[in-house]
This record gives C-alpha cells, structure tokens and sequence, in this order.
C-alpha cells in the first residue's frame, strides 16, 4: 500500500486549514482596529444569549417559513459535519469508514440521519434559490444587493447542493460496491436516500464505481476545504461569527443608547464652576475625536457586527425609512462598515502593519448624511436582526460624528438644538410657561 | 369636573414638609402642545381620582435631552441630563412617572450612568398598577362595541420591551381590540422618532405616518389609541391626511380611561 494519498491528502487538509487561519487571524486583526468596549460582564446571560438566540435559533423563526428552511439547512450542516470527523480520519490513515466497526448499529443510524438531513438540505435549498431567482423577495434586491451580493448568495446556494450530492453520490457508490461484496467495502451504514442513486451504477465495472466512490470522496472533503475558504470572501461567516456576535451583543434596553465618557468629563468640567479652566493645557491631553467618521472610530462590537452580518435583509425590511423610500438601509450600513473596514485591513497589509491615509472614509465614501438623516431610531432593524446586529448604534455614532465635529446637523435639527440650550424645550416656548396648561384644568 | 385639582409643584411640597408618592415628569410636549395638554390633564386627573400624592417639577423641569442625544448631540443631552439630575437629586426624588416614552426612556436608561439613579415607570404601566391596587377602577360600558387599535410607541415598546401594560389598560374598556399587522416587537414606528419629529423627512415615495395610518385603518377602527405625544401627533396627522378625522379618534390610553370614568 502506498501513502502517498494519506500524504496528499494531509496537505490539502493542512493548506486548507492553514490559508483559513490566516484569514482568521486578518479579521481578529481587523476587528481589533475598533475602540475598546467591555463586553465581559454577565457572562452567564451571556452565554445563555448565545445559546438561544445563535445555538436555538430563536429569532430565526419569527419569519416561519425563512426560519424553518434555514433550521433544516442549520441542523444538516452541524449533524452532517461529525461525518466529517471520519472523513478526516480516513484521509489520514488510509482507513475506510473507520467509525463503522466501533459504532456497530448506531453507525447506520448516523449515516441514515446524514442522508436524510443531506435530502432536506437539497429540498431546503432548492426553496432557498427560488425565493431569491424566482419568487424575487423583495428583500433580496435593494440597491446594495446588485453585484457580488446577490452571486455570493446564490454561489453558496450552489456549492451546498454539489457538496450534498457529492455526499449522496459517494454513499450510493459505496452502497453498490458492498453489495457486490468488493473487498475494503464492508457492510457499513444505512442508505435510506443513497440506495435509489446506487441502481444506477449497475452495468458499470466495479473499477468504474471504485473511481466514482474515490472521486467523490474526495470532491467532497475538497470541496468542504473549499468552502471553508470561501467563507472569508462571502457574507457566510456568519455561521462561525453568528456565536461570538450573539455572546458579544448589548444585554440592555434597547432604547438606551451609550453616554460618551469623553463629553462627560467636558460637561462635568463645564458645570463646575470652582475649576480653573486654564489648568490643564491643551498638550497634556489627546485629542479625543466625538463621533464616528471611519470605521476605526467604531466599537470592535460593531466591527464584529458588520463581519457577522449576512445580508438576510430582514432589518431593512423592517426599517420604517425604507419602506417609505428612503435611501437608508441598516443592512447596507453593515456591509458598508465591513468594505470598508476590509479596505482599511488589505492597506494595512500593502502598507508593512501601518495604515496609509487613502482619501477616504466610511462617512459619505461609503454611508451618506441621507441615509444617516432618515432614522428614527426606532430599532425595528435591531429588532429584526437574527444574530443581534445593531445598524442602530453605528448611525448614532456617525450622527454624532456630524453633529459634534462638523456641526453639519439638518438646519431644523440645529434649530430644535438651540430651541433646548435656550429655552430648555425643542420648541420655542418660554420655560416660564411650562406649567400654564394647570390653568387649562 | 367641577372639583378643582391642585397640581402642587415639588418645591411647594417640600417646603410644606411633605412629600409625593410620585414625580409627575410632564415632558416638553405635555406641557407646550395643545394636543399633548390633553394627555396630561387627563392623567392628572387620573392621579387624582385615585388620590396618588403627587407633585411636578413645573418651571425647573428641562427637555431631557432626548432629541438632542438622538440628533447626535452629546453635548447638550448631558448638559441637560446634569442640570436636571441636580434638580431631581437636589428634592431627593426617587420615582417617577411620565406620560412620554421618550422622557420615559431617557430618565431610566440613560441618567444611571450620570449620577441619576431613579424608578421611573410610563404613565401606562403607573395606571395599570393603581387598577391592580384598587385604587381606580374602570367601569367599562362607554366604550363597548367600539374597536380600538394600539399603536406601540417605539421607545416604550422595542426600546423597552413594555408591550402589556397599555394593552392591559385598554381590556379594561370592554371594548374590542384589534391589532395592526405590524405590532408589539414588530410594530411600525411612527415616523417621529430619533428627532425627526423636528425636522422635514428625507426624501421618499411616502411618509411614514402615512403608512402607519394605514395599516392602522385597514383594521376599520373607531380609536387609534397609543401612549406617546409624539406618536398621537404623527398619526392625528395621518387621521387627517387621509380624511378620516370624523370617524377616528387618536387617543391616548391615558384619556380613553379618564373618559369612560367620565372625568
């Protein structure tokens, strides 16, 4: 025997691996570009969060039938993958299904569960495809879908059915050559689906069906090599992100919104009047910038959250601003932050580990004061988010950035603002008029 | 009503030694909008129906800084938030009530981290337990055969998952409530919120009290209650956009329960 497969076969694994960590690690990196914030209080609700909302699926089924498909194709892809577990094992020992005779029944039990999941997914994805090509949701197709978006999810739609049917195909192979009793092939597994494929290799040599068991075994544990790669590129690393993002994601009210630490100390210094407002020179201290107008302004949490997103669409959908016409769309705020924050990380590559000012920034290169000028921070996208995303958090922090360093509010906005600072009311009205309605009684 | 309501403010009450069960925390626009004005007169009288020590702030109550935090404003959000949590902390306060959600959400998300510790309730929820103490009571009738539909505001609501107590109030009525298409966690804002109250809409194909209307009167109600003054503005609009103004009413839940009391 030779092992020169066992061989090829670990390169490939550890190449595909190895490529993969270092896109990980790009993206650690990358997120890591945000400005701290402490998420490591309350672990235990933490948890229980994720477990929920990522692991239980919670929120995914307030849409019914969206939320259905993607549990089969969910369940399908973490049952399927401890089949993995013995692929990976026989690549490198040169084994056949060496689970088999350690599991005795409960082997074929597996196997049977693997290919009715692997059907479902078909079926699941089969629905998935037609809403997106057929049906036109409309969510799939707002302006920010056109392009690489809309191929991207149609791409992953495709490499799930080759990678299923890779998986049927090599069972049913294998299903034919134990029946013919072919040596290295014994009795093993139950083939509830795989058994209607198998009567289609009758006719052929055996050699021809070794072939065909070989190459399909192969394709598939390529192919799942592959897809792992592909997940950097594509919306889909969320089903790896969707975990940390959930543990991660903000435990209070949603309505309530940070207080800045920075304006804090400025309006606590404002309003005392015992402090000698020349003690602290200028020099001494770093210049914080109020707001967000790039992405390295950002919270890691919301960098963390534009990678996580994966352009499911329902926050738009919910969004009040969009389905009124407006140009905002918290999905597009999301893949705004992630492209740019990509753009950001691959200078940073180019550039030896330092950040080269490239003209650009998230603010109006990628997310306009309209967009930005259309919320009504009513956190139905919030709400709506499967995977507890918050597009919410990120317009506030760009408003802020408008508002505070460039004084470039909307001018009924600005009057409103000054209405507050004078009269202590958005409205012009006298504050010594604020109880005159006791005498409406 | 004939009997005359004192509405004493905190620091007469203070200064007489007493002191209130409750801050009634009447907000920019209970105490400045025609329309808002109702609302709060209808809950004072509420309050005092159910004989609740109360009292207001009055001249030393300020925006909470709500809009301006929402705009982007830091600044002046904390400027307001500090002069008001000197105030408050000043009398002491340690609950209150308030008949606006933003307000609502303001003063109890939003002042911890600033030195304002306090319990504070929506007007809807402070009701439903003064019903639950037997303190009111409602005694349906007025409204029966009537349909109502509940508008959720966003920031009582979403922003602060209280989706029971206004629908609670509104059981009271004996009058039949239908809900939207899109309510409670999915309800459909207004269109007044994150300071767009004072502003124009950005562009669009619709404006989106217009929407909310609709989906409101696709339900053929006789009331759209809700619970926030910004809200009853947006979708009193609506009502009138869509010249409907003669057979539905936008009411807060506030004054439903005052008028079936018939107070």
């Amino acid at each position: 025997m030779t092992l020169l497969p066992n061989l090829i076969f670990a390169i490939l694994f550890f190449t595909g691996i190895a490529v993969f960590a270092k896109n990980v690690k790009k993206i650690i990196r990358n997120i890591r570009l945000g400005i701290s914030e402490n998420r490591s209080d309350q672990s235990p609700l933490r948890l229980k969060q994720m477990l929920r909302v990522a692991l239980g699926q919670s929120k995914m089924v307030s849409r019914p039938i969206a939320g259905a498909l993607h549990i089969v194709v969910y369940i399908g892809f973490i049952i399927i993958n401890i089949e993995l577990l013995e692929i990976i094992v026989d690549g490198f020992l040169g084994t056949h299904r060496v689970f088999a005779p350690f599991l005795g029944t409960f082997y074929n039990v597996l196997i049977a569960s693997f290919e009715i999941l692997a059907l479902l997914v078909i079926v699941a994805v089969f629905f998935f495809w037609t809403r997106r090509n057929i049906i036109k949701i409309k969510r799939f197709f707002n302006p920010e879908m056109k392009g690489w978006p809309k191929t991207d999810a149609n791409l992953i739609l495709y490499i799930e059915v080759v990678l299923m049917s890779l998986f049927l195909t090599m069972n049913a192979s294998d299903f034919w050559l134990q029946t013919k009793e072919v040596s290295n092939y014994s009795l093993a597994g139950s083939f509830p689906v795989s058994q209607f494929i198998t009567p289609l290799f009758d006719g052929l040599s055996v050699v021809s069906v070794i072939a065909i068991e070989r190459t399909t075994w192969w394709l598939h544990i390529l192919g799942i090599l592959f897809f792992l790669n592909y997940l950097y590129y594509s919306k889909h690393l969320h089903i790896i992100l969707a975990f940390p993002n959930t543990y991660f994601a903000n435990l209070q009210s949603k309505g309530q919104l940070s207080n800045l630490d920075a304006v804090t100390a400025e309006v606590k210094l404002m309003m005392d009047p015992s402090v000698d407002p020349y003690a602290n020179s200028p020099e001494d201290q770093e210049i914080v910038k109020f707001g967000a107008c790039d992405v390295v302004d950002l919270s890691w949490i919301q960098l963390l959250n534009a990678y996580t997103c994966t352009e499911c669409g329902r926050c738009t959908s919910e969004c009040p601003a969009n389905q009124t016409g407006k140009v905002l769309s918290p999905r597009k705020i999301m893949m705004d932050t992630r492209d740019r924050l990509e753009e950001v990380g691959k200078n940073i590559d180019t550039n030896k580990g330092s950040f080269v000012p490239d003209g650009k920034q998230l603010l109006n290169d990628y997310i306009t004061q309209e967009e930005l000028w259309a919320c009504t921070s009513c956190n139905a996208c919030v709400e709506a988010c499967p995977i507890g995303i918050d597009p919410l958090s990120i317009i506030i922090d760009m408003r802020r950035y408008l508002v505070m360093e460039q004084s470039s509010a909307p001018s009924e906005l600005n009057n409103m603002m000054s209405n507050i600072e004078n009269n202590g009311a958005p409205w012009p009205f006298s504050p010594m008029d604020r109880l005159n309605w006791k005498n409406e009684l | 009503m004939s009997q005359s309501i004192s509405i004493p403010t905190l620091a007469e009450m203070i200064q007489e030694g007493k002191k209130p069960e409750v801050l009634f925390w009447v907000g920019c626009a209970g105490s400045f909008d025609d329309r808002a004005k109702k609302i709060t007169k209808a809950f004072v009288k509420l309050l005092h129906q159910a004989s609740v020590s109360f009292a207001v702030l009055g001249t030393e109550e300020s925006c909470t800084g709500d809009p301006a935090k929402r705009s982007g404003n830091e600044f002046l959000f904390q400027m307001q938030a500090m002069a008001n949590i000197e105030v408050l902390n000043g009398y002491e306060v340690q609950k209150i009530v308030t008949t606006c959600p933003h307000c609502f959400n303001t003063l109890k998300n939003e002042y911890p981290s600033l030195g304002g510790n306090y319990e504070v309730v929506h007007h809807t929820q402070f009701l439903k337990g003064l019903l639950e103490e037997g303190r009111l009571k409602v005694e349906g009738g007025q409204f029966k055969g009537k349909r109502i539909t509940f508008h959720d505001p966003c920031y009582l609501g979403r922003a602060n998952n209280e989706y029971e107590a206004p629908r609670s109030l509104l059981y009271k009525l004996e009058a039949e409530i239908v809900e939207m298409k899109n309510c409670k966690q999915r309800g459909l804002c207004c269109g007044a919120g994150g300071a767009q109250m004072f502003k124009e809409p950005e562009k669009g194909n619709k404006d989106i009290n217009i929407e909310r209307t609709e989906q409101a009167l696709d339900k053929k109600p006789n009331i759209i209650a809700t619970g926030c003054p910004f809200c009853n503005t947006m979708m009193t609009d609506g009502i009138k956009n869509k010249e409907k103004e003669a057979s539905v009413q936008v009411m807060d839940v506030a004054e439903l329960i005052a008028q079936a009391k018939d107070i």
